[in-house]
Order: C-alpha cells, then sequence, then structure tokens
C-alpha cells in the first residue's frame, strides 16, 4: 500500500488546520453559510436532511487494518456507530456535529487520510478494480496508475474549478469490476500485440439524468504518455465544457455534442503542447510509487484444496470467495447486504472485525467495492472456513455477492436531501421476498440497482434490474428499468412504462424475473436473456 | 399553515421555529403565517440556525405535519432506523411518515 511522503502528510495536515480555522469563523459568524459552504464542501462536508454528512476519501478503495480501525473509531465516537459503505468504495457518516468536523479529518489524517475530493467540481476519488494486484485475470496492478492520479490531482491549479464534478476509474482486467465505461474517464490497462502496456482510454461516459457509455478516445495510449494525455483531456474540457447549465456541464456532454472523433482531435492538438511541458513523471518517480503496490510475500507451496463438509460455508465460499492470482490463495468478498439489512451499512464492532481480519489474515489488506462490499484480498485458502466463521458471527457471511439480493442502493431519501423517494425500503423489501438462498442461486447473477432520484448515486441505469425513485405529485413512484450493466458489456437500462408504488414495484421485480425464468436457455443470466429475447415479453410480463 | 425549519448550526441537528425558540420536536413548531422569510433572515444572522426554510404542514391535533413525506423523515428520522429516531421506536411514527 502506498504510504505517504513528507509532502502528502504536511499538505493534509495543513489542510486540517486551514478547515478548523475556517470553522471557529463559521461558528462565531465571521463567515456566512454562503461562503462557508463551498468551503466544507471541499473537505467532505454535505448538509443532509438529518445532520451534516462526511464523505471520507478511501482511495480506489484500499486501506489497511489501522485505518479501517479508524473508520470505526469515528464512527463510535463522532458518529451514531455505523458508517455507509459508497458506490465510490468511500465511506459516509450520517450524524456529524461541525464542532467536531475537525478534529475527525485530525483523526483522518493520522492514519493517511482525509476527506479531500469527495465533493465539489474537481477530479473527485480515483476508483479502481477491487480486486486489484489479487485477480487472476489482470494484466498488472492497476493502482500505481490509481495513485498517480491521486497525486496529480489533488489540488491541481487548474481542475480544482472544473465546470462539473470529474469521476475516473482504471483497471486492468478484461472483466470490468469498476464500471469504466459509466465514468468521465475510463481507463483500461492492456497490452497491446507488440506487447507493451498501455491505456484503453474512454472519455465521455457517466449516469446522471443524461447516462452515456464511453466512447473510445484513444485505443492504445503508451503508459510513459499517461499524465499529459490526462492533462490534455482535461484542459479541453475545462475550456469548452459548459458552465452556463448545469445539467449540461458534465464531460459526456462536450464530447457528445463534439462527438468522440473531434473531442479526441482537439485532445491530440493539446496533447501534442501538453507533451513539451514535462508533466510526464520521469520513471523513476512511477517506479517509487509502483513499489508500495508490490505484490505480498506469498507463501509457495500451499493447497488449493478447502474442505467444504459444512453446507452453509461450501455455499459461501462458492457464491463469496473469488480466485486469486497466487496458488493456495483466495479473494474473499464480505457481503454488506444481510437480508433486511441496509445495503452498505456497517456498525464499527463489524468494521473493527474486519480490521482484524484483514490483518491477521490478508497482508493487512482490505478494499472497499462500488456494489458496497468489502474485499479481504489476499486469503489463504487454509484459512477460508476460520475467517467464515468468525464472518459468521458477526452477521456478516451472506453468501449472496452478485445474486439478487446484493442489491446497489444510494442512501435515498432516508438520509439524502437530493433524494425524491426510498431507496433503503425497496432494497430491502426485494431482499426479503427473494430471502431463500436456494431461490437467489436458481436466478444467478443478478444485478439489481436502486436510486432514490435521477442523479443515479445508486447505478440504477447500470443494473439488470434497475430502480428510480421519483416524486409524483408528493408521493413516492418507482419505475423500472431493464437491461443495464456496469461491466464490460456496458450498457444502459431501457424504462419499462409507468411506475410503481412501493409494494407494487417488489412485484414487478418478481413479476420480471419469473419471465426469466420461463424463457432463459441453459447457462443463460438474466441479462443474457433479456438481450437475447428484447423488451417486451418481460413488458407484457410486468404489465400484463 | 406555514412552519419554519432549519438546522442547528453547530450540531447540524433538525430543527422547528417554537415562535420564540428552535425545536427538535416538530410538534412543538408554530404557524409563521406571512412572516417566515423575515423570522428565518433574522435568526439566520444570529447564527441560531442554518439553512432555515418555511414549508407547508397540516394541523393536527399531535401538532403540525410537513406536507411533504421529505420534512416528515426530517421531523421523525430515517423509517429505517426507527432506533435513531426523534422518539425511537415510536409505533405510531410509520404512519405518521408515510
Amino acid at each position: 500500500m502506498y504510504k505517504y511522503d513528507q509532502f502528502d502528510q504536511s499538505i493534509v495536515d495543513t489542510r486540517v488546520e486551514e478547515f478548523r480555522d475556517q470553522v471557529q469563523r463559521r461558528l462565531a459568524g465571521e463567515i456566512s453559510e454562503d461562503q462557508f459552504k463551498p468551503l466544507r464542501l471541499m473537505n467532505g462536508l454535505y448538509l443532509q436532511l438529518h445532520a451534516y454528512m462526511l464523505r471520507v476519501a478511501i482511495p480506489y478503495g484500499t486501506l489497511n487494518s489501522r485505518q479501517m480501525r479508524m473508520l470505526a473509531h469515528i464512527a463510535r465516537k463522532y458518529d451514531r456507530d455505523y458508517g455507509h459503505f459508497t458506490t465510490r468504495q468511500n465511506i459516509q457518516y450520517n450524524w456529524i456535529k461541525l464542532e467536531d468536523a475537525p478534529d475527525i479529518l485530525a483523526d483522518l489524517a493520522s492514519v493517511e487520510m482525509h476527506a479531500i475530493q469527495t465533493s465539489g467540481n474537481c477530479i473527485r476519488n480515483t476508483t479502481s478494480d477491487q480486486f486489484a494486484g489479487a485477480a487472476a485475470d489482470e494484466v498488472t496492478d492497476p493502482r500505481p496508475w490509481a495513485e498517480l492520479l491521486r497525486q496529480w490531482s489533488t489540488f491541481h491549479p487548474e481542475f480544482s474549478y472544473l465546470p462539473r464534478k470529474f469521476k475516473v476509474a482504471v483497471t486492468a482486467a478484461e472483466e470490468d469490476r469498476a464500471a469504466i465505461r459509466l465514468h468521465d474517464i475510463g481507463l483500461q490497462l492492456y497490452h497491446n500485440d507488440a506487447g507493451e502496456l498501455g491505456f484503453r482510454v474512454y472519455v465521455g461516459g457517466g449516469m446522471g439524468r443524461t447516462p452515456m457509455v464511453a466512447p473510445v478516445i484513444r485505443e492504445f495510449l503508451p503508459t510513459r504518455d499517461f499524465m499529459s494525455y490526462m492533462e490534455a483531456c482535461l484542459r479541453v474540457y475545462n475550456r469548452y465544457g459548459r458552465r452556463d447549465n448545469i445539467y449540461k456541464a458534465r464531460i459526456k456532454i462536450l464530447v457528445h455534442e463534439l462527438g468522440a472523433e473531434e473531442y479526441a482531435r482537439q485532445v491530440e492538438e493539446e496533447w501534442a503542447h501538453v507533451k513539451t511541458l514535462g508533466i510526464d513523471p520521469p520513471d523513476g518517480e512511477f517506479e517509487r510509487i509502483a513499489a508500495y503496490f508490490a505484490p505480498p510475500p506469498f507463501e509457495t507451496g500451499l493447497s488449493d484444496d478447502v474442505p467444504t463438509d459444512d453446507p452453509d460455508f461450501a455455499l459461501w465460499l462458492d457464491q463469496n470467495v473469488k480466485a486469486h492470482k497466487q496458488p493456495g490463495y483466495a479473494i474473499v468478498n464480505i457481503s454488506l447486504k444481510p437480508v433486511g439489512g441496509i445495503p452498505g451499512d456497517a456498525s464499527s464492532a463489524q468494521i473493527d472485525l474486519m480490521a482484524d481480519l484483514a490483518e491477521r489474515y490478508s497482508f493487512d489488506e482490505l478494499r472497499v467495492t462500488h456494489a458496497q462490499n468489502i474485499v479481504l484480498p489476499h486469503v489463504r485458502k487454509a484459512d477460508l472456513h476460520e475467517i467464515w466463521q468468525k464472518l459468521d458471527e458477526a452477521g456478516l457471511a451472506s453468501a449472496n455477492l452478485d445474486l439478487i439480493s446484493d442489491i446497489i442502493a444510494c442512501p435515498g431519501l432516508d438520509y439524502c436531501s437530493l433524494a425524491n423517494a426510498r431507496s433503503i425500503p425497496i432494497a430491502q423489501k426485494i431482499a426479503q421476498r427473494f430471502a431463500g438462498l436456494d431461490r437467489q442461486r436458481d436466478l444467478g447473477e443478478l444485478k439489481l440497482k436502486i436510486s432514490g432520484c435521477i442523479n443515479a448515486c445508486g447505478h440504477h441505469h447500470a443494473g439488470h434490474i434497475g430502480i428510480l425513485g421519483v416524486d409524483r405529485k408528493g408521493t413516492e413512484n418507482y419505475q423500472l428499468l431493464l437491461g443495464g450493466s456496469g461491466a464490460e458489456d456496458a450498457s444502459l437500462g431501457r424504462i419499462t412504462g409507468p411506475g410503481f408504488d412501493e409494494d407494487g414495484i417488489v412485484d414487478a421485480v418478481e413479476r420480471t424475473v419469473e419471465k426469466y425464468r420461463e424463457l432463459r436457455t441453459d447457462g443463460e443470466r438474466f441479462l443474457d436473456t433479456y438481450r437475447r429475447v428484447g423488451f417486451d415479453p418481460f413488458k407484457e410480463a410486468i404489465y400484463g | 399553515m406555514r412552519i419554519l425549519t432549519g438546522n442547528d448550526l453547530g450540531t447540524g441537528d433538525v430543527v422547528w421555529w417554537t415562535g420564540s425558540d428552535w425545536s427538535r420536536h416538530v410538534s412543538d413548531a408554530v404557524d409563521v403565517d406571512g412572516h417566515g422569510e423575515a423570522i428565518a433572515a433574522r435568526e439566520e444572522a444570529e447564527r441560531r440556525v442554518n439553512s432555515p426554510y418555511v414549508i407547508e404542514a397540516e394541523e393536527t391535533p399531535q401538532g403540525p405535519r410537513p406536507a411533504h413525506i421529505k420534512d416528515r423523515i426530517r421531523a421523525a428520522g430515517p423509517t429505517v432506523r426507527p432506533d435513531l429516531n426523534i422518539k425511537p421506536a415510536d409505533p405510531a411514527a410509520g404512519s405518521w411518515v408515510i
């Protein structure tokens, strides 16, 4: 894992003291809310439905046990004993007091964390593959590049006031676990025919009120040119992105209006100039960063056998444990989606337990996933049963990864001031309707995603089944979408028709999956069947 | 009726204008009639409230009930965590909010 150098630590410590002064001045009445709001947002502090909300950055979703324990400590000391892991691999606290915020940021800084770049029209916290450094299918660890992006983007003077927020995701595997084509910039590391490592660069994707799947802007970008090309992409956007209309200010609108080819041409033109400025780091600097992400000291000669006498353990093993690149090791996915629970929520005790497990069994590493789960990336297969037992005792052993109850849900109207409808109760009702694991496993991979408003924090556009909460004359109403995907086969869901009330949407989901069961052929996922047979049979099943 | 709400500046707690002060309980809220904006401006300037705004509410025997579900959730707490509500585990909270 990356370790702060003196510059990183100094930047973060200085920012904490600056914010402490700003808070004191706000509380003393020396600055108004209008003046203070942009300052607090630059430190991740929002004013939400019930209180201040603090969003803490977890760079590319990676953290160690000490940092994880600090997240538990903050939940326990300053909040109401829980935190909410988000769809951008971060964590949010819902009940923060303004007067405590500087102390919280100081606590975070003591473990090399902060809340910078979690709000505002800047380059937000970079996201990545939660299996980075462990995945059997990756060509390299993408995190050194994500870290380079973090360092480049933090307080970048030219890109701190972009037309709108800007999200970048980096992966290095064919299977896209980071939804790169639904980001402002998506980067896929791969080897070209000549065996050189480089990026396929996607620009102009996103969800929100105008969802778009990003086109390829450059088929192959040599890694040595990474930083200057990013600078050129951002410069073109910063210069020509719309600032007159917040709904048309994201880069996806610029790319769409210019056309991908013209945007790419302008980037190349800008890049020809930027390349001369010496922005690309020397090899030594990249190697310095990459050294922090060297593989842990894996044992060799370990057995891949895992005894599966316990049927519940066997189910969890089959569903939640994924292949690791190192023989004898596995990737453990800890579901934060117990039936009846709140997707992404974890108590301070659960967060502490996950930290303990990481320290003892996973080379001190954890990951947060955009699906609001937690990963122990490097676990010996021989330890899996013991880990499962400890998770089970803490209510963290739901064997439902990628099944219908592994629902992504935004906080919705229960917490969010932007929301039009509640998301969490819908997730809970659907999970309860499909509570039986046999039924869920029979349905197979089915990604259900719920947003409480058009801003799409719950990724409803990218759900195999998506649900969007809307306000219909003061009443919550839910639209159903089918056919979305945030994976390498990215696509946007299509709205089925008129919306439903709270119970009606659960029935509609059930009619949808029953139609799938009727129509599927052997081995077909829900999404495969939907793409094969099309929209109409499902619409007919839903509305009759 | 029209009532005035906002958040406590320091704690962020949801608060309601009682006619002379701010309360955590919507049942204490009073009709501000046409004076809401003026009260809001004065109270915000004195830092007794943050981001105040006026909402429509229904007058009921139990006190004001905000017209929009968003403000009812603000008044009561998240529907999915009754233990964290202003009246924890109040059996009447669900029907009041929804």
